[in-house]
């Protein structure tokens, strides 16, 4: 369902030097502000990766407020007034349950963000931190250590999943860190290529010949410089994870009543979208919106992030 | 290349465009149901299968003892028995088999169905649904191995077309279980041919292999696709068969089998989505069916648990439900409002009208019980399996109480395999349930709670319940056995260890052009009486 | 290049067989077992089940057994559907799957790759943003959407086409353009990557400076490398299209393998997911060994290692 391999592609590129080796292993730190500065300056010219920056803002603001501004709450029933379209009481309708759809669909956000944000920033851990030790370490251990990452590849995603979601399915943290589990391989393989890349810069070698153990040498001088493509691949998984979540929900291996993520209320739309329009139309758009934005703010960053393109 | 695609795309769409009669008519012509059968069945062996699809399938190729009678399913109509005696005390049975041929042409024969029940019985086969054959005299000894000599199992044959039948108690009602198809024979020769009697994987139950008796054979069978059967020229009542064949249509998802349906692919659906049928109602009343059903949507309490190991705190929960308006709002198919375990349409079994909606009484008893207002009621949850349905009433249940009963109840959805280790190893607090009828009589709603029944699974016993239920077995005569049954009903419902929600129905949409198909208790619609009319059957579309 | 096909083969063979303990011990450690149904069975019959399924016996005893069929290529019979072995059920549904997914494939690379190329070539103009936002919108609904929207407005609105079964030419219409719209996007999305890459790489800047028309550096010298990206992702998504259409299958009645993914870990019909998960690997490792194969045909100066 997800793409692993988009990031099989983003690891065959060279990872971007920094500017100038030597500055930057006096800051220590990550590179020069500049390289981030002109990153920025980029993305600005990406009118579409800003026009998407924006709207996001604007969605993840509407489901985080909203629900303290609405008169409704996201789970009273009205079990007499059911599924209703949308009216100057219920701006986006009622579901069938007589419940603001609204409502349910700023908490749906909520939900279906937070496991975007967490299953990613899990992937991203386990991502990194594998994929920059096989990529320092090289050799034997590299190389054992990424076949184990193809052996994760081949297996069947589908099934993989239904069984975590069975075994971990009442908890929803479990839920994250089961999504998170099965996408932090494409990470491994980006950040350990770029480790390669880095590996031999004189910034590194001046660490290791300054003594510093492999722990710090990782942490602080390997894992700051892969950070750009790192945040590149994040931002494209989340809505990868979110599609996951969606799919999930139509299994019905979703979060639980009367708890409902977009996935579970586009799910539910779909069922009923020739009579009750609205319960696809509103979750949908939202979710696709949010999918959109993501996207193209991910493109956006890998444009920017790209020095070559700076040569424009 | 992409402008070639979508003219390839297009020149398909318009040669493919449904200009022609539906699917439906062209069918009708030719005298074939179209029938939505919900999954892929997953065998067609009579002894070894257990669900609905797999008996939609059976009952067209395999013919009983008794068969379906076409409106009434309290009736059994001669099947491969053309007539049956019984003693007085209903526990000797003598049928008397017609002249009546297997597809491979063997006659049918009454050291067949010895055969068959034998077979099914067998503990190495391990049938499922061999306790349904328990009834018989010593059936439960042979399959638990603890006899080895079949002779001594209540089934003989006199003679080839004689067979005569020894159960365990009296049992007026026991022609109906025949309709069963655990009773259902199978040919000798051809299990033996492809594996055995008591081979699970036996060859003898595939496409090219198998062997019926009924009004219909298998044609063709491609898995997820379909499975069509063609009319048996050899079956004994060929001349009253109308139609020339069926095809069982495996679709899971209930939105793709509606709109195969509207869009003229299919005569008849399994089953349509709560949420539509007053769409339907309004937009194709003359398609829409609910039939009555005889089955109940429960909740079962773990009263092993606290707070719920407390009389009180399950009478407040039950009485305080108002389930006139969860089968009005939420599940809208017309089923009825459960007052009591048995449902409502066996005759001669008045339902019990015990569990009414008295929020006033729910409140009292739940202060009695330590928790007024519910203040300090402890987190309970209830288990779903995963369905948009149980969804949807288990939201209104929690609702119901909330408001009604002032308690925060949880929901929680299992995937189907561990919703049923979690139910049998009462790991739950309240569990959704349906159960329906395996024949019509209160007995099969009744039995399952008694203590230690493999089915009771809310960890509730009561030996006067049991002793009730062990006299019902044996009692002398029906008027003697209901009553019993109604005391044990009425322990059940002051007790409450389940809590009865609805009556089911039956809702599925079905073409006008299908005709002789009645609605009947237990959803049967023998195949040999439907037919289908040839004339358009409205004027629009 | 025989030693590099050799060994990934080796390593590939290695793969498959960590896949296949990881997967054996998985469905054993997952709650529920293939025989549990609604109505209670007897606790004497569950047992003359397990036994005849060999479920008696402890988990290592039979993996160590499974192993050793699956080895001699014996799948098994599926634990559910009676009198079908898990060869059988591969056999019957590969081949529709294969139909499905190559055809729904060169849909998608039909769409995906112009709209990636076009994309590239005029980089942040409305011609990038148009194309790139239409590609996108078959990853942002989900398929489950797309599949019933297409579904109604062809099926039921317009009346053109057949919603559910395969039964000839004018069923295939549907499923292909929902699985493939899904993917295009991902095609395009590769594709113009891939091909900025090269549109920014030295030699071209020093063409064009040269006065090299842009149609030539595009289609003579930009697109071959350009396509690599797209390339990698060819294997993959071949092995996901075919094994991951389940919602594709479902909503359109395509008797394909996709439907099997879900439903044997459903029933924990285990020698029915081990196959399958087999078959997968198998793929997965077939076709990534393909594409690293024609990514050095088309680049030349990746060497096999």
């Amino acid at each position: 369902m997800t793409d692993h391999s988009e990031t099989a592609v983003l690891a065959d590129e060279p990872i971007p030097p920094p500017t100038s080796a030597s500055e930057i292993a006096e800051e220590e730190l990550v590179e020069g502000s500049s390289l981030w500065k002109d990153a920025w300056s980029r993305l600005r010219k990406n009118r579409l990766a800003v026009g998407s920056l924006f709207t996001f803002i604007a969605i993840v603001v509407f489901c985080i407020a909203g629900p303290w501004l609405s008169p409704w709450d996201a789970n009273t029933q009205d079990l007499f007034l059911g599924a209703e379209g949308p009216s100057s009481a219920h701006w986006f309708g009622t579901d069938t349950l007589g419940r603001d759809l609204m409502v349910r669909v700023m908490y749906g956000g909520r939900i279906s963000l937070m496991v975007g944000l967490v299953a990613t920033i899990v992937a991203l851990s386990i991502g990194v931190i594998y994929g920059a030790t096989a990529g320092y370490l090289g050799d034997k251990t590299d190389a054992s250590m990424m076949r184990f990452v193809d052996m994760l590849y081949a297996l069947p995603f589908t099934i993989f999943v239904i069984l975590l979601m069975v075994a971990f399915g009442r908890s929803l943290w479990l839920m994250f860190v089961a999504i998170g589990a099965v996408e932090w391989l494409s990470m491994a393989r980006i950040v350990r290529s770029g480790v390669i890349g880095l590996k031999k810069q004189e910034f590194v070698e001046a660490a290791v010949s300054l003594g510093y153990s492999h722990r710090r040498i990782i942490l602080r001088h390997l894992i700051p410089n892969v950070l750009g493509p790192v945040i590149v691949i994040a931002t494209l998984t989340v809505p990868a994870v979110m599609l996951l979540e969606a799919f999930l929900s139509f299994l019905g291996l979703g979060v639980q009543p009367p708890n409902a993520s977009w996935g579970v209320l586009i799910n539910e739309g779909q069922q009923n979208m020739e009579i009750y329009p609205w319960l696809l139309i509103f979750p949908a758009l939202f979710f696709a919106a949010t999918l959109f934005c993501l996207n193209f703010i991910g493109d956006g960053l890998r444009d920017a992030l790209d020095p070559k393109s700076a040569k424009d | 290349m992409a402008k070639v695609l979508i003219a390839l795309a297009l020149a398909g769409a318009v040669a493919a465009c449904n200009s022609g009669p539906p699917e439906t008519e062209k069918a009708a012509r030719e005298g074939i149901l179209l029938f939505g059968n919900g999954s892929e069945p997953k065998g067609i062996d009579p002894h070894l299968v257990t669900g609905v699809p797999e008996n939609h399938i059976i009952s067209a190729l395999v013919e009983g003892l008794v068969a379906y009678h076409p409106t009434n399913d309290l009736e059994a109509a001669p099947g491969m028995a053309e007539r049956w005696e019984h003693s007085p005390d209903f526990k000797r049975w003598t049928f008397h088999l017609r002249d009546a041929k297997w597809t491979n042409g063997d006659p049918v024969t009454a050291q067949d169905f010895v055969y068959s029940w034998q077979r099914i019985l067998s503990p190495e086969l391990g049938a499922e649904y061999a306790p349904m054959l328990y009834v018989l005299k010593n059936g439960e000894k042979f399959n638990k191995g603890e006899i080895k000599d079949f002779r001594q199992v209540g089934v003989k044959a006199l003679d080839a077309r004689t067979l005569q039948v020894e159960l365990e108690g009296s049992t007026s009602y026991f022609p109906l279980m025949l309709q069963h198809y655990s009773f259902f024979p199978v040919n000798p020769r051809a299990v033996e041919e492809h594996g055995g009697m008591v081979d699970r994987q036996s060859g003898w139950s595939t496409l090219d292999n198998f062997v019926g008796n009924g009004p219909f054979k298998i044609k063709k069978w491609v898995t997820n696709q379909v499975f069509e059967v063609e009319r048996n020229p050899a079956y004994w009542d060929a001349k009253t068969v109308r139609l020339n064949g069926i095809r069982f249509y495996p679709i899971d998802n209930v939105n793709s089998e509606e709109t195969m349906f509207r869009n003229g692919r299919l005569h008849l659906t399994s089953t349509v989505f709560p949420d539509k049928i007053p769409f339907f109602r309004k937009t194709m009343p003359e398609k829409l069916r609910i039939d009555p059903y005889l089955g109940n949507y429960f909740y079962r309490l773990n009263v092993t648990r606290k707070p719920l190991d407390d009389k009180r705190v399950r009478r407040a929960l039950a009485l305080a439900l108002d389930k006139k308006l969860i089968v009005e709002k939420v599940t809208k198919g017309g089923q009825a409002p459960a007052t009591g375990f048995v449902p409502q349409g066996i005759p001669g079994y008045e339902p019990s009208d015990a569990v009414q909606f008295r929020p006033d009484e729910a409140r009292r008893l739940l202060a009695e019980a330590g928790y007024p207002g519910g203040k300090g009621f402890p987190k309970i949850e209830i288990m779903i399996n995963t369905s948009e349905a149980h969804r949807k009433i288990a939201e209104a249940v929690q609702e119901l109480w909330r408001r009604e009963l002032g308690i925060n109840v949880g929901i929680y959805n299992q995937e189907w395999k561990v919703y049923l280790d979690n139910q049998s190893n009462l790991n739950y607090d309240i569990s959704r349930a349906g159960w329906i009828a395996d024949y019509v009589h209160p007995s099969t709603f009744i039995d399952m709670f008694t203590t230690g029944n493999g089915n009771n699974d809310t960890g509730w016993s009561n030996p006067q319940y049991d002793r009730l239920v062990d006299a019902a077995r044996t009692a002398a005569s029906e008027e003697e056995r209901v009553k019993l049954m109604h005391q044990a009903e009425a322990i059940l419902l002051d007790d409450m260890p389940v809590i009865p929600i609805y009556w089911y129905t039956r809702t599925y949409l079905k073409d006008p052009r299908v005709m002789g198909w009645n609605p009947t208790l237990l959803d049967n619609h023998p195949y040999k009486h439907v037919w289908l009319s040839t004339e358009a059957p409205e004027a629009g579309k | 290049m025989t030693r590099f096909i050799a060994k990934r083969v080796l390593q590939g063979i290695l793969v498959l067989l960590a896949i296949y303990a990881v997967t054996f011990f998985l469905v054993a450690a997952t709650p529920g077992s293939p025989f549990s149904t609604e109505r209670a069975i007897d606790p004497v019959i569950l047992k003359q089940i397990e036994a005849f399924y060999g479920y008696d016996k402890p988990t290592s005893e039979r993996f160590v057994t499974s192993l050793v069929n699956v080895l001699n290529g014996e799948f098994g019979p599926s634990a559910v559907y009676a009198n079908r072995t898990v060869t059988q059920i591969i056999a019957e549904s590969f081949p529709v799957s294969l139909k499905l997914g190559s055809l729904s494939l060169l849909l998608a690379l039909g769409i995906g790759i112009p709209a990636g190329i076009v994309a590239a070539v005029k980089r942040n103009t409305w011609l990038d943003y148009v194309p790139m936002s239409v590609s996108m919108a078959g990853i942002c609904l989900p398929t489950f959407v797309m599949g019933p929207l297409l579904a109604l407005v062809f099926g039921l609105i317009l009346n053109w086409l057949p919603v559910g079964g395969w039964f000839g030419p004018e069923f295939v219409i549907l499923p292909t353009a929902t699985l493939g719209f899904y993917y295009a996007a991902y095609f395009a999305r590769l594709t113009r990557g891939g091909m900025l890459e090269m549109l920014n790489q030295d030699w071209v800047r020093t063409a064009r400076a040269k006065g090299v028309k842009e149609s030539t550096i595009v289609w003579k010298h930009c697109l071959k490398g350009g396509l690599i990206p797209a390339i990698t992702f060819l294997g993959p998504a071949l092995a996901g299209i075919i094994s991951g259409s389940f919602v594709v299958e479902t909503i359109f009645q395509v008797p394909g393998l996709g439907q099997w993914f879900v439903r044997a870990a459903l029933n924990r019909d285990d020698f029915l997911v081990l196959g399958l998960t087999v078959l997968f690997a198998t793929l997965i490792v077939i076709m990534n060994l393909l594409v690293d194969i024609v990514q050095v045909a088309l680049n030349p100066r990746l060497k096999y290692d």
